[in-house]
């Protein structure tokens, strides 16, 4: 399959800060790609420069094979996590702006019907929720027809329902063809949203697959929860791989009977057990050996 | 390229209009201005001004006891024909020349002139026999008349500077110039936006400002309007211009406010807005012309109160193509989309 986007060795450096440690990735065309990372991690920084609005300090970003320039730039949808529009403004007036900036041009009826702002379009910018913004900025990444769309942490701040929204709208586009970079720091959104997965941490790349690639090397079973304040004695004779988070204990393990056998005698309620698959949130606790900063 | 720069142009254009705020801040405080200063300072100016023609710039009270008169200001003319199309317009009240043809000048319908003839005549200086009385006259330049371009030099001095210069800044700040730069549109034509929108702005406002004081106080023009309006417009581009300069790098906009009051006070000070420079030091008048609004307010009054024709302010127009130049180049150079 074609790449549509290789990122080779980009280091950014700050005075005082190494931002970014040589990250290199590629991303296939047609996939959702998913920077992973907690906040600090140096994701933003990293996809900032692949986006062309920060100077690297040293390393190369390609575009289907060519310095990304000015073909990326036509080519190339954005949507920044925080972007500040023009006051006094309305959503039509907007699109349109920013459609106009581009030889490549999507059809507008097309651009509101998919990002549901056709009751909006006479709307000021400043009145918008953030759901609604966020479904704005989308459009406005939108408005070339993009072959590469990047969205830098699109649900942050959204509700529930919100989020959800945003990501059949991301899955619709993404079905029509588009390679999308998406940077969360929510592991939920990336099993839904990503084929494909970057996690970053402290500035590197420390892990790189798909989700079940990865989670598949990193673990060999499943995971059984139980509540720290159940137990009636502690743990140390049980030879387990576990996690303490959040006042629950997590043992990874192969064999469930044989687990919840040892386990049952040290816990006063078995009601409060749970068994589940292990999830990108405990890759990432697993290779970074911290838990996630929000 | 140019589908862009109007794409920037006309929502630059929208945000501005639909900022009610600022739009009628803009167009009240100018004229708010114009009728209250007109009101207060109708009975023209406190001082009488005398010229004294001479070669030198420089006044010597020892050369005659009339130059030693108190509570009159005297101005070193050595052009005979400027000199008397101030008496003319009464902004001069006497013209005098000593030497050996000793001559005065005096506008028979001026009542400053007519005292200032009186302290002349009287100064002690056995002049009242041999000097020459000559008359000038000519209906008088109002203190609104003179007051009305430094008005709206200074509106569209706070106008350039500020709409551009500030706005450029916020949009930095906010990230929204990180945004466009995600785009195909390029600094060049980021700018030439901004800088068109602006001076289109300014030169409506200019205008509905002047037709508006004109048309009610009934305030002089002398000259040609096409002339007038190129002066408006060269002096907006070279205002707007160097508030681009102010903003190219600038990401806060406490900063930007504080630089751009350290231009402006100077030049609202110096530039003539609010009174003349002449009989200032050489020094400060040279100074004066470093700022685009000097040379905008004196082709302007020359032009309104003289009728100075395209040619007789050409020296002005150039020096401020030449200002709008050399700003405009040095913003584009130094331009930066975000602080990285």
């Amino acid at each position: 399959m074609t790449t549509a986007l290789e990122a080779r060795n980009i280091v950014k450096r700050y005075p005082g800060v190494l931002a970014v440690d040589g990250a290199s990735f590629s991303v296939r065309e047609g996939i959702c790609f998913g920077l992973l990372g907690p906040n600090g991690a140096g994701k933003t920084t990293t996809v900032e420069i692949i986006e062309g609005v920060t100077k690297a300090t040293s390393g190369e970003v390609y575009y289907y094979g060519e310095i990304a320039a000015d073909r990326f730039r036509q080519e190339a949808g954005i949507q920044f996590q925080n972007t500040a529009l023009q006051d006094f403004i309305t959503v039509r007036e907007t699109i349109e702006m920013f459609r106009s900036l581009y030889e490549r041009q999507a059809d507008f009826d097309e651009i509101v019907e998919q990002c549901s702002l056709g009751d909006l379009l006479d709307r000021d910018n400043r009145k918008l929720s953030g759901g609604q913004r966020q479904r704005l900025l989308l459009a406005i990444a939108l408005v070339n027809r993009p072959r590469l769309i990047f969205l830098d942490e699109p649900t942050t701040g959204l509700d529930p329902q919100a989020r959800r929204n945003f990501w059949d709208l991301v899955q619709n586009i993404r079905a029509g063809g588009a390679t999308i970079l998406l940077t969360t720091h929510y592991m939920d959104e990336a099993q839904v949203l990503c084929d494909e997965i970057a996690i970053m941490d402290a500035g590197k790349i420390i892990a790189q697959g798909s989700p079940d690639e990865l989670l598949q090397k990193q673990y060999d079973g499943l995971i059984i929860e139980l509540p720290i304040s159940d137990l009636t004695d502690d743990l140390s004779g049980i030879e387990h791989t576990m996690y303490e988070n959040l006042g629950i204990i997590e043992v990874v393990t192969t064999d469930v009977s044989e687990s919840l056998n040892r386990l049952a005698p040290h816990v006063s309620n078995l009601n409060q057990i749970k068994i589940r698959q292990p999830n990108l949130e405990d890759l990432f606790l697993d290779l970074t050996g911290h838990s996630l900063r929000t | 390229m140019l589908h862009r720069i109007y794409a920037i142009f006309q929502a630059r254009n929208r945000e501005f209009m639909r900022d009610r705020g600022t739009l009628a801040w803009n167009l009240i405080l100018p004229i708010a201005l114009m009728f209250g200063l007109s009101f207060a300072f109708s009975n023209d100016r406190d001082a009488y001004t005398v010229g004294v023609l001479q070669e030198s710039q420089e006044i010597d009270p020892g050369e005659n006891a009339f130059l030693a008169t108190n509570y009159i200001n005297f101005v070193a003319y050595d052009d005979l024909e400027l000199a008397l199309r101030k008496i003319e317009r009464h902004q001069l009240d006497l013209l005098v020349a000593f030497g050996d043809d000793p001559k005065y000048w005096v506008n028979p319908d001026s009542p400053k002139g007519y005292f200032a003839e009186i302290a002349l005549l009287h100064a002690g200086s056995n002049l009242e026999d041999s000097i020459q009385k000559q008359q000038i006259t000519g209906e008088a330049v109002s203190y609104a008349d003179w007051l009305l371009p430094g008005i709206l030099g200074m509106n569209m001095m706070f106008s350039c500077l500020f709409g551009v210069g500030y706005v450029v800044v916020r949009y930095r700040k906010n990230g929204f110039l990180k945004r466009l730069r995600a785009t195909p549109l390029t600094s060049l034509e980021f700018i030439i936006a901004q800088v068109a929108s602006r001076m289109v702005l300014t030169m409506l406002i200019t205008c509905f400002i002047y037709m508006g004081t004109h048309l009610i106080l009934g305030t002089r023009m002398d000259g040609n309007y096409f002339t007038l309006f190129l002066i408006a417009l060269v002096g907006a581009i070279s205002l707007v211009s160097l508030g681009l300069v102010v903003s190219a790098r600038v990401t806060s906009e406490e900063l930007a406010g504080g630089l751009l009051n350290l231009i402006n006070w100077p030049m609202m000070m110096l530039s003539g807005v609010w009174f003349s420079l002449e009989g200032a030091p050489e020094a400060v008048r040279m100074a004066a012309n470093i700022f685009p609004l000097t040379h905008v307010l004196n082709a302007a009054r020359a032009v309104m109160l003289d009728g100075a024709t395209l040619v007789d302010v050409a020296p002005s127009l150039l020096a401020l193509t030449a200002i709008s130049i050399v700003f405009f180049a040095l913003g584009a150079k130094v331009f930066r989309w975000s602080q990285d």
